[in-house]
Formats: structure tokens, sequence, C-alpha cells
């Protein structure tokens, strides 16, 4: 059995049917891409995991345990972390005060009245989250407010942020979108790093191809709320309903 | 069963005019999506409006009487209002209906008021955030509070309605109860009604007309209707007009009602929020709706029966309903997802 | 940035000075004298209070009069009960209204943004309503709750020459005033002021060792991005009704305070106008810096006590030296500002405020500050922008 495993997930809007029928199965340790054109119920599934919309029908297990109905705290600590289509983060506070906070989410938990404590005597919040900024190449930056930063470090501080947790399951939700090529490449150099150093199970939802061949050893493909196709990398491109679902988009 | 329809009548004039009041604060967050805490001084301007125009007709010229003497001994003084002697008879008619004809005159005044309200100060916090528009929007209720004050005293001002419409109706014969069962004053069923033609004649100027369209448009996506290259800007600042008159007007016709005094504003205001918070933000028929029914409502409470076995239920009925409804349909009645949830 | 600890020190050191040093201090402004300086403090506490909730987490309570009712009416009872000494006075009137803030609390903070900000105004009315029908038997109505010689007071000995009693904290009487005269001018250290000004500076400084903490840390997470923290597996809600709680036992020490300087407490004090008095101390001071909401406070209550004072014949007074017409006309343009009017001043102050100077008198300062390149106060001026390290 995977680490996520996604049963006859249903969810209806109005008379859209959005999600039909939807079965996966995440393999610890993979990177398994979902992939699909606009409009195919990829942010749908993504937000039915991570406790913001509730499925009408279908179950969802992590690590055997049932996700939905939990609220997203309660996800989170299972150990499910997400980054945002656009990253969200702390925008008033510092780089290193965003890093701080998931680590005393994990330490902490989802609430501890610590309200006599001092942030600056938290030495080993504070050095995981130097530690977390050395990671993703930000050191330089740990006194900036990070809404002065730029997208590319925006998106780095969050992927920051969702590591120093040290979840079990990542889910990535178009981690490149809008981004420069050279952007695009420094985040899939930056996932690929995180892959050598951690045994981290990464879901990631993407729209280019290139970041998803670059990345995934599986993918599933979603057309019209179903799951039309799942295999390796290199036998999802000459798959004929794949190409029939994306209708000659030449990438694939 | 006659105590029931009392009830409901006695609620209703209270209800128009909260559902009035709301309606117009509703049409400005959802157009302009501003929280006006300056509303409830709006539907105050409008019955001070009643107050000046009377004021205004009862101008007189004095003379002395020297035939007869008051109780000091001293000639007596004969009051004659201007406007009698130079319209005569029809003059006495217009200071008799002087609160209908401050209607007329509220429109065109308090559509001023709100268009100086809207260029003036709240256009510039349309990007400001909501606890900046709320706190800005509560200095000026204080400051328009004060300077009635300042000009009309502490006290309330008494106003009458049209001598025609200040009697009382046997609305219990009417419907087969037993004679004087059912006694409504005249003027809160023509409030009623009132309220009634108001509203219509919103909804369906909302409904009907190329204007109305555009703004029902804007409340559900600003955006894209400015993209139309639709100048959604000056249509929302004849909206804030509209909504200033409706709730001024809501104010003129209810100065019989309740004497028009400087903190009625305020004491409405509040309700008026909750009214809001209950019908849904966002919503015309949740705020028309939640208008009527909280005003029946604490007409309900205020039985006697109902407060021997409550007491105190009367005040605080309207707060209790809306934080039940708020724990049972966070959105209230009819609200909408997603307004005013950042 | 390490220095930002020898920062809060010398703030906290500099603010015990001015605290304790306030009858000197504030004795050239003239506003040296007991009753004034009690309110600076009293009004201090409530506003720092309040600035746990709203300026760490931005959650706009309309409400918190309530609490500082709360305080007085708990107070007031127990000086009629028990003991006209302060301290069980205060201490109930800190856990009672805990324990309403903890009920509003867990109600309101169901809702964020402008429904927060109504219900907690539709509860705070509620209780004013309350006070004044219903709970009188409590809170004796529109007369207000007063102590009476008849009164049990059953820890104190009965005063036997038929005066009424006074607070006092262990025989020390809280109007009781040494004076002396310095420079010609004349110094009023009062028990009730040294009483409330020490509390005050506790308060203060739990208040900064609160901005300090990783449990501050997650209220202004919470300000900036409540969604991201949810997804981080932070649960929101036992943190903001933490704030909501510690700022009403803020307000109802500051209510309870009020009582034990002046033992009467009624409905008025409840009123949700008194509710933006409060919101417009901590935005005029600066929402979320430390001393801000101390010197809004200040500002305030000094601004109220001179305008009050003023009528039309101090007007006159003023401008005296000028012609007799040009000094109607300005009593005629200033008079209604003044006096009577000072809630209209106030209305302005606070559209002024918000329209020109959304940082507040702080952000005012800094900004005064950098004009003239000095960075040097920067630490102590500007703390919304400091990280809490």
């Amino acid at each position: 059995m995977g680490i996520l495993e996604v049963q006859n997930v249903n969810k209806h809007f109005g008379g859209l049917h959005a999600l039909n029928n939807v079965n996966l199965s995440v393999e610890e340790g993979t990177v398994h891409a979902i992939i699909g054109p606009n409009g195919a119920g990829k942010s749908t599934f993504l937000n039915c995991l991570i406790g913001k919309l509730k499925p009408d029908t279908g179950t969802v297990l992590f690590q055997g345990n049932p996700v939905l109905g939990k609220k997203p705290h309660e996800i989170n600590q299972m150990g499910i972390s997400r980054v945002f289509q656009t990253p969200e983060i702390f925008t008033d506070l510092t780089v290193f005060e965003n890093v701080m906070i998931p680590c005393f989410a994990k330490r902490d938990g989802s609430f501890e009245l610590n309200a006599l404590k001092r942030v600056r005597r938290e030495a080993d919040i504070r050095e995981k989250a130097e530690q977390m900024l050395l990671d993703v190449n930000m050191q330089d930056k740990i006194h900036v407010e990070a809404a002065s930063l730029s997208r590319g470090d925006k998106r780095r501080l969050e992927m920051a942020m969702c590591l120093a947790q040290d979840p079990k399951l990542l889910l990535l939700d178009e981690p490149t979108a809008g981004m420069a090529r050279a952007d695009t490449n420094n985040t899939i150099d930056l996932l690929k790093h995180i892959g050598e150093t951690r045994n981290i199970t990464k879901v990631i939802i993407e729209h280019d191809m290139h970041v998803v061949f670059s990345l995934a050893t599986k993918i599933s493909v979603l057309a019209q709320g179903a799951i039309i196709a799942e295999d390796i990398p290199d036998n999802i491109k000459g798959h004929p309903k794949v190409r029939e679902a994306y209708l000659g988009e030449a990438e694939v | 069963m006659d105590d029931i329809l009392l009830q409901i009548l006695n609620g209703l004039d209270k209800g128009s005019a909260y559902a009035l009041i709301t309606l117009g604060l509703t049409l400005i967050f959802g157009t302009l999506g501003v929280v006006n805490f300056a509303h409830g001084s709006l539907f105050m301007l409008g019955a001070f409006v009643a107050v000046i125009v009377r004021k205004i007709m009862m101008i007189s010229s004095v003379t002395l009487d020297p035939t007869r003497t008051n109780f000091l001994g001293k000639p007596l003084e004969i009051k004659t209002t201007y406007i009698e002697q130079w319209f005569g008879s029809f003059g006495t008619w217009m200071i008799d209906y002087s609160v209908p004809i401050a209607v007329l005159v509220a429109i065109p005044v308090m559509m001023l008021v709100g268009f100086v309200m809207e260029r003036g100060l709240i256009k510039h916090f349309y990007h400001r955030p909501h606890a900046d528009q709320i706190l800005v929007t509560f200095g000026l209720a204080i400051v328009l509070q004060e300077i009635v004050k300042k000009f009309f005293g502490a006290n309330a001002i008494p106003q009458a309605a049209p001598e025609a419409a200040s009697g009382a109706l046997d609305i219990g014969v009417w419907l087969g109860f037993a004679e004087n069962a059912v006694i409504y004053p005249e003027w809160r069923l023509i409030y009623f009604f009132f309220a009634v033609a108001v509203i219509a004649a919103v909804f369906s100027f909302l409904r009907f007309t190329t204007f109305g369209m555009v703004v029902r448009a804007g409340m559900v996506d600003r955006e894209t209707v400015g993209l139309l290259g639709i100048n959604i800007n000056r249509r929302f600042t004849l909206m804030f007009g509209i909504a200033a008159a409706v709730t001024g007007m809501a104010g003129v016709m209810y100065a019989p009602i309740l004497s028009p005094n400087y903190h009625m504003g305020m004491d409405f205001l509040v309700l008026t929020f909750v009214v809001v918070v209950v019908g849904g933000m966002g919503s015309l028929p949740g705020a028309v709706l939640a208008g009527f029914m909280l005003g029946i409502l604490e007409s309900f409470a205020s039985m006697n029966e109902v407060k021997s076995i409550l007491p105190g239920i009367d005040q605080i009925i309207i707060y209790l309903v809306a934080i039940i409804i708020l724990l049972v349909r966070p959105r209230g009645l009819m609200g909408k997802a997603g307004v005013m949830e950042d | 940035m390490l220095k930002l600890k020898n920062n809060d020190t010398a703030l906290f050191l500099a603010f015990c000075v001015m605290v304790l040093a306030g009858p000197i201090i504030l004795a050239p402004l003239g506003a040296g004298y007991p009753d004034l300086l009690q309110r600076f403090a009293i009004f201090g506490i409530f506003a720092v209070g309040y600035n746990i909730l709203f300026g760490l987490t931005g959650y706009l309570s309309f409400g918190h009069a309530a609490f500082l009712g709360v305080g007085s009416y708990s107070a007031v009872w127990m000086f009629k009960l028990l003991s006209m000494n302060i301290i069980p006075g205060i201490i109930l009137a800190v856990i009672l209204s805990g324990i309403f803030a903890l009920l509003i609390g867990f109600i309101t903070l169901r809702r964020s943004g402008i429904y927060f900000s109504i219900l907690t105004l539709a509860f705070a009315q509620m209780s004013y309503s309350l006070a004044y029908s219903v709970l009188t038997p409590i809170t004796n109505g529109e007369t207000g709750l007063q102590i009476h010689l008849a009164d049990p007071r059953i820890l104190d000995t009965k005063s036997t020459d038929g005066s009424l009693p006074s607070t006092n904290l262990f025989g020390l009487e809280m109007n009781d005033t040494w004076r002396t005269t310095l420079f010609g001018m004349d110094l009023q250290f009062n028990v009730g002021f040294y009483v409330s000004a020490i509390l005050l500076i506790l308060c203060f400084y739990l208040s900064i060792r609160i901005f300090r903490s990783p449990f501050g840390l997650m209220l202004r997470a919470v300000k900036t991005n409540q969604n991201r923290l949810m997804y981080t597996g932070v649960n929101t809600k036992p943190y903001l009704l933490t704030a909501f709680v510690i700022s009403g036992m803020y307000a109802g020490l500051a209510g309870g305070l009020l009582a034990a300087m002046d033992p009467l407490a009624g409905a008025e004090r409840m009123q949700w106008t008194e509710s933006g008095t409060v919101v417009l101390m901590t935005i005029l001071g600066g929402t979320g810096t430390l001393l801000g909401p101390v010197f809004g406070a200040g500002a305030i209550k000094y601004f109220e006590n001179i305008f009050s004072k003023v009528n039309d014949s101090v007007l006159a007074g003023w401008f005296n030296f000028m012609p007799d017409w040009m000094t109607d006309t300005m009593v005629f343009l200033l008079g209604p500002f003044f006096g009577k009017g000072w809630h209209l001043t106030l209305g302005l102050v606070f559209m002024a405020v918000v329209i020109f100077l959304p940082g507040g008198l702080m952000e005012g300062a800094s900004k005064i500050a950098n004009l003239f390149g000095k960075r040097k106060n920067k630490g102590s001026v500007d703390s919304t922008g400091t990280p809490a390290e």
C-alpha cells in the first residue's frame, strides 16, 4: 500500500462532475506528477487532499489514516505540507521569522501557550531555521522582510518553510507557474536537491512538461475529472489516450 | 390570534426602518466594497432634514396684540408664520404636511450628502484595509453626530405626522376580529407601505435599467465590468448617492415615530450591522428579509407575556438571534461565500 | 539585530523612569495632578492590552469597553462585600473579565474581519443594554453602582465616624497625596497613581515578553497570512482566543483600577463609543508598536482634559490681545471644539489619524527621526518592523 491512497473520490460542483471516481496510489519515496489539460480537475483534487474542499464521496488515506474531514492544521500535523501556486508566505515578517514558524509548529504542535518564552532563546529552532535557509541558499537574505523578495525567492522561502517541518508528503501545486526559464530551472534543481538529501514523497501538479519529465518518477494523467493513464514517464509520452486528451499539445 | 397580529404590526414599522437602512448599507457595501460606519448618520441626517424643513416653515413674524395680555401683563405676542402669510391656507397645509414635503427635499439633499461623502472621503479608502474604512467612517459618524448636537441640542425634537394621518386604524375589524382588538396608528402603516414602495423601486431599478444591470454586474465582478470600458466608478458614486437618499428618506419618514435626536444614528447603526450579519453580507434580499424579521421578533420579545418569562429579552433579542444565526449559518440567511471573509 | 535585546531592556528601563517620574515630568504641562495621572496610567493599561489583540493579530474589536465595565462592577462589589482594600477587587475584576472574554471570544472568533468587529460590537451593546435593564440588581441601572455605609464589608472594621471609607492598599489610601514644591512647581505624588503606575509597568513588561515570544510571533503571522499558518499546522483559534482573553483581562484590570480610584461603576463605561476610544488610542499611538498605545492613551486623556476644561470665556482670555471683534470671531470659530465639543475634536482627530497617519505617532516620530538622519532611536521607536528575536 502506498503512503497516500485515494479511493473513489467524487466531487460535483452543481452540474459539473469535477472529480469522477479518482483512484490514486502514491508510493513512498516517489515523485508522482499529476498532469492534465486545463480544467481537468487537478487543483480540485489537491484541495481535497489538504482539507480545503470536501469530496462528495470517497476516501483518502495517508499512511493508513483517513484525511478527509480533518482541518487543514490537523492534516499538516500528520505530515503533509503544501506549496501553493502563488507562494503563500508571511509577507510582513522577515525571512527568518517565516522559517521559524513551521519549526515551532513542528516542535510544539498545533498550539502551545508559549507566551513567556523568548524567541531569542529558542536555540534549536533558530539553528534549524538557519539550516533550512542555507539549504535553499537564502542565508544572505535572512533578515529581509519577505514582502520585498523576488518571486523566485518567495518560492524558495515557501519551500524552506515546508521542508522545515520534515514532511512525509509534499504537495506542489504548479511550483513553477509564471516563472522565467532560469527560475524554473533553479526550482527544478532545488527540488532535485531536496530529493537527494531527504526522503520526502512528492505529489506535483504541473503544466510545464519540462519540469514534469525532469522530476517525476511516475505520472498520472487527469482529464475531465478522471484518471485516464498512469505510468512511468517514458511510457506516458507515447500513450494514445494522453495524446488524445491533450489534442496535439506538441510538448508531450 | 389578534395579539399575534398586533405584535407583527408593531414590528413592521421598526422592521421597515431596519430594512431600508440595511438596504442602503448593503448597496454601498456591495457596490463599493466599503464598510460604512457612518451609515447610521445618514438616517439621522434624514430625520433632521424633517426637523429643518419644519423649522424653516415655522419662521414667523411677531406682532404685538395690545388688546390682549399674557400672564405677565405684557401685550400678547402673536406669531404668524411667513408661509401662512404668503400662501394662506395652503401654507397651513404645507406646515401640516411638513414631513412628506421633507421627503421630497431629502432626496436631492441626501444625494448631495452622499456624493460629498463618497468623493470627499470614502473614495480614498477603496484600497485601504477594511479596518481603516471602519475607523475613518467611525470618526466621521462621531463628527456628524456632534455637529448635529451642536446645532440642535441634546434633546429629541418631536415631529408631527400630518393631521390626516395621525389617527389610528382599527385594522382588526377589517380582518374579522373584534372591534378595538387591533388598533394601529395610521402613520406606522404609511411608513410600512412607504418602505415597501422604496424597496420595490430600488429592486426594479437594479433589475430593469441598464444602469442597474451594470451595478449588479459590478457587485459580482468589478474588474471585468471595468474592462468592458464602462466607467464603473461614476456609477458607483451615483449608487452611493442613491443609497444615502434611501437611508435619508427612511429617516425623514421615521421622524414622527421616533423624535429625532443626535444619537439615533449610532443607535440604529449597531442594529443595522446586526441585521446585515443576519441577512448575509452583500445580499439585498437578505437585508430586507432580515430587517423585517428582526423588527417583528423584537416586537414579540417586548410582549409582557414573553418578558415575564425571560426578563430583558426585548433588549437583547436581536443580538441573540444574530449570534445564533452566525453559529448555525455563518454566512447569514442569504449570504454568499467569499464576501468579506479575508 | 542581536542588540534588540539590549534595546528592549533600555526601552523598558526608560519606560519605568518615565512612568515613575510622571508627576514631575507632567507637572510643567499642567497635567501633574493625581486624577489625570491616574487616568494616564489606567488607560495606558487598557490600550497596551488592546494592542496585544489588535496590534498583533489585526482583529479589530469594538467591544472592549464591555470588559472595562465588568472590571469596574466586580471591583465595586468587592468593595461593598469584602473590603475597601483594593486587592480582592482588582483580582476579581481581572478574573471575571477574563471569563467574560473567554465566552465572548469563543463565539466571536468563529468569524474574522468585519464580521468579528460587528459581533464584538453586538456583544458590547448587549452587555450595555443588560446592565441598564435586567441586571439592575447587580449594576444598579442608571444610577450606577456605589458604596454605602450599610454595605457589609466583612473584612473591614466598621467605620465609626459615619463617613464613607476610602479605597486603600493595606491602609494606604488611594487618594493620599504627598505634595511638595520644586522650582515653584506644585508636585503631587499620589498613592493611587503609583499603584496604577506599577501595574502599568508590569503590564508593559508582560506585553514586551508577549511581543517577543513564539506566541507573539504566531499572532503576527495570523495578521499577515492566517491561511498559510493553518496550512503550516498551526491551529490559529486557540492563539487568537488567548490573545483575546489576555486583552480582555487587561481591560478588566483597567476597569478595576478605575473603580479603585473612584469607587463607582456605571453602564456608560461599557458604551461602544468607549470601545472606539481605546481603538483610537491604539492607532493614534501606533498600532502594533510597544510604546505607541501608552502615548496614544496619554495624548487622548491629556487633550480630553484640556479641551473639556476650556470654555468660551477661557478662549476669550487666550485671544485677549486681539481687537474685540477678532476675539469674538476666534471664540466663535474655536468654541465648538472645546468644552462640551471635545467629542467633535475627538472625531476629527480620529479621521485625521486614519487618513494622514495610519501608522500613528510612533511612525510619525520615526519618519521625522529619519528625516533628520538620526537612526539611533530606531530600535525603540519602531517595533512593527523589527523581528521578534
